[in-house]
């Protein structure tokens, strides 16, 4: 009799039909989005505030240097003390008063320069005002040195030097960077899967116990067949609320974003990147990317990528159905959460870490084959090449482990039932493992 | 037609098969850690019988129906069913409901019966017939599609059992099958039950409701502090625990005469039962040297006999005494 497609059935069935769940799977991607979208109106809402500033220039020398934007207006003052600059600022509601004072030699002027304002001026308008400073006193100090400024951008040079495999194949720095976004992102995924879904699996796991139907269902079922229908189950409903999310984040997304004309990107990190390199010359950069594509093994990628996040997310599915297994009720379940986790979080420190800095060092070998650690470091090592029977090796590993697992998960079931509570030393735990 | 209760089926299995058995459990004993389940403990379950597996908390009952049901394996010793050790297969051939039973809380009622029902081998057409027969039948057709936790208890506990007997076991193993039923309820899985094992199928009945051992059970077994201490017919059992003891009611001319006299020859208990004369009760235990037909004339002699029953153990007392002399 096989009955684990039953079990699997019922498992997904009745957790994709659960109320909350159907609810939470078409709620949260609204609130993320609502989120977001609240994010996005209020930074854009925080950056209307149109701000006064006041500008004392006894040197004289700022003058021009100061061009109102839309958010920041700059009003010179002249023929005005300080102490009258500081009242008038104060009671016209005025954000602050720069005061720059005038002194002998520029050295002295650099220090005298003072910003008052009614409170800590914001972080990003002082660094505004103190580049803006700063490039015209340098532009000055050079003419007082007798040098043109001119001169000295036209010396300025930028070195990237081309890199080549030994085979010949052209590689580029962006390569390194794109083949650590993928492990990354392959690793971070599966981190977030498991936090959400292991839960799942842990409360799945223990129904049976608070219910009682237990010692009906393991009358007809193998614990280990139970404990798999359950994991497989999960791990089907999970998938599916994943997906959904996944599409409606995006629907959603391309929705908010082109009615409300919010910039997704403007001023993300890659965004000033992207923008920095294409005064570097566009065409070098989309060359490199479609070249490090090209390089990338894709075929092994994609395929690795299914096994390694499958077998991990099983793996540590069936550590939760251990603890699920061990215990009578989810408040006992608490301390266990952290042992699990630990090795989760030590493989993506591993990764970004000694992966990056060497990838096919000691450490990075040895922790993509601990089962515990593989799907995470070995996948952020395949882009970077790694020959395939080792790549085998790990996914064996990786499913013997899995297989492993929901063995001594079995048995702590088995004997859990049987224990009404008693506390069971390591030496009978040893013992029942043989039953 | 029945014949004293017993169907002319049943009577006819019972001439066929009546030293067949269904069930031997061989020397098992069973241990969790220090603490000693089940020591040496072997039963016989004849084919067609109702089988009482007593004793008080903690004696080993459930953990010897759980090796029967594979869920425990013993430590040493051998379970045989039909002839053929104990396999993973042979878990269709059993029913079993748990004293310590539940359903999913959020299941529906039908669904919930038809997944229970597949898990023990049946298909889904034939388990929805034989759901249908049996809802029908225990007039619980309309919660098909209610869920668990909308039902009271008793009324789980219905759908419980249908799910133990749904497969036609050969052997149905009934742990406290009555607990959270109301009498009239009770009464009705009660009648299930006994035209169950007259169709054919062999009962353990494992129960504290001494009431039910005694109308129900043909055998039984004691069990105490992990050892086998009682087994047997329950009619031979009760043979063996009688000892002589007869209620009487007799009306004299001088009541404290007489019962000097009855207490002076014999061993004398009082008793009280219902009665419209105004005569002596006792309780009498009558020497093996002394037939009976001797011991009533003489008492004709000493009056007019109105009451005289041999107290035959209930099943109560013979749990209370063997437990005790333990």
């Amino acid at each position: 009799m096989n009955h684990l497609p039953l079990i699997i059935k019922r498992e997904y069935l009745t957790k994709v039909r659960n109320k909350s769940f159907i609810i939470m799977t078409f709620l949260s991607p609204f609130i993320f989005v609502g989120i977001f979208a609240l994010v996005a109106y209020l930074s854009s809402l925080n950056n209307d505030t149109n701000r006064k500033i006041s500008i004392l220039d006894e040197s004289g020398l700022f003058a021009d240097e100061f061009n109102s934007t839309p958010h920041t207006q700059y009003k010179l003052l002249k023929n005005v003390s300080l102490e009258e600059a500081k009242k008038e600022a104060e009671t016209e509601e005025i954000y602050g008063l720069l005061y720059i004072p005038k002194t002998e030699n520029l050295d002295s002027l650099s220090k005298g320069i003072t910003f008052y304002s009614e409170d800590s001026p914001s972080l990003s308008m002082m660094g505004d005002i103190n580049d803006m400073l700063e490039t015209k006193v340098n532009t000055l100090k050079l003419k007082e040195a007798g040098i043109d400024s001119e001169t000295i951008k036209s010396l300025h040079v930028n070195i990237s030097a081309n890199q080549e495999t030994f085979k010949g194949k052209e590689t580029s720095k962006l390569g390194s960077g794109l083949k650590l976004a993928f492990g990354g992102a392959a690793g971070y995924l599966l981190f977030m899967f498991i936090i959400i879904y292991g839960n799942m699996i842990m409360r799945s796991v223990i129904e049976e116990k608070t219910s009682r139907v237990i010692e009906v269902i393991i009358s007809s079922v193998k614990p280990r067949v139970l404990l798999l229908g359950k994991i497989f189950g999960t791990t089907l409903a999970g998938i599916t609320q994943f997906l959904i999310w996944v599409v409606l984040i995006l629907v959603l997304m391309t929705v908010v974003t082109s009615v409300f004309g919010i910039d997704t990107a403007a001023g993300s990190p890659s965004q000033q990147i992207i923008e920095s390199s294409v005064d570097g010359g566009t065409q070098q950069v989309l060359h490199d990317i479609m070249l490090e594509i090209n390089n990338l093994p894709i075929a092994n990628l994609v395929v690795m990528f299914v096994l390694f996040f499958v077998g991990g997310y099983l793996l540590y599915a069936s550590l939760y159905a251990s603890v699920g297994a061990a215990v009578d009720s989810e408040t006992d379940t608490q301390q266990f959460m952290m042992p699990i986790l630990m090795p989760l979080i030590l493989a993506v420190y591993v990764g970004f870490f000694t992966v990056i800095d060497n990838p096919h060092g000691t450490v990075s070998q040895v922790f993509s084959y601990i089962p515990f650690t593989s799907p995470v470091v070995m996948l952020m090592r395949i882009p970077f090449g790694v020959p395939l029977w080792q790549q085998l090796l790990s996914v064996v590993i990786l499913f013997g482990t899995f297989i492993g697992m929901v063995w001594f998960a079995a048995k702590i079931y088995r004997v859990g039932i049987l224990m009404y509570g008693k506390k069971p030393t390591y030496k009978e735990i040893f013992k029942w493992l043989k039953y | 037609m029945r014949v004293r209760g017993f169907s002319i089926q049943y009577i006819y299995t019972l001439q066929k098969e009546c030293m067949e058995k269904l069930l031997e459990v061989k020397n098992v004993s069973k241990a969790y850690g220090d603490f000693k389940a089940l020591n040496n403990v072997s039963i016989e379950v004849e084919k067609g019988s109702i089988f009482g597996l007593l004793g008080p908390n903690g004696a080993g009952k459930t953990t010897l129906i759980r090796i029967i049901n594979q869920i425990t394996m013993p430590d040493t010793g051998s379970v045989i069913l039909d002839g053929e050790p104990l396999q993973p297969h042979h878990i269709k051939y059993i029913g079993y409901l748990p004293e310590e039973r539940g359903l999913y809380k959020t299941m529906k009622v039908g669904e919930q019966a038809l997944y229970l029902a597949q898990l023990k081998g049946l298909s889904k057409q034939e388990a929805k017939e034989r759901l249908k027969y049996w809802f029908d039948r225990l007039e619980i057709g309309d919660w098909w599609d209610k869920k668990i936790q909308e039902l009271s208890k008793g009324m789980a506990q219905k759908i419980q059992f249908v799910v133990t007997v749904l497969h036609k076991p050969k052997l149905l193993i009934f742990d406290e099958p009555f607990s959270g039923f109301d009498p009239i309820n009770a009464n009705l899985i009660k009648d299930e039950i006994l035209k169950l094992r007259d169709e054919g199928a062999t009962v353990i009945f494992s129960t504290h409701r001494m009431e039910s051992v005694e109308e129900m059970c043909d055998h039984i077994a004691l069990l105490d502090k992990a050892n086998k201490i009682l087994d047997g017919k329950l009619v031979d059992i009760k043979r063996q625990y009688k000892n002589n003891v007869f209620e009487i009611g007799l009306i004299t001319p001088n009541h404290a005469a007489t019962s000097a006299l009855l207490k002076e020859k014999f061993e004398v208990f009082p008793a009280t039962f219902k009665s419209i004369n105004d005569e002596l009760q006792y309780k009498v235990k009558v020497p093996d040297s002394v037939s009976t037909n001797d011991f009533v004339n003489y008492l004709t002699s000493q009056g007019q006999l109105t009451h005289f029953v041999e107290v035959i153990p209930t099943a109560s007392d013979i749990f209370i005494e063997t437990i005790q002399n333990n």
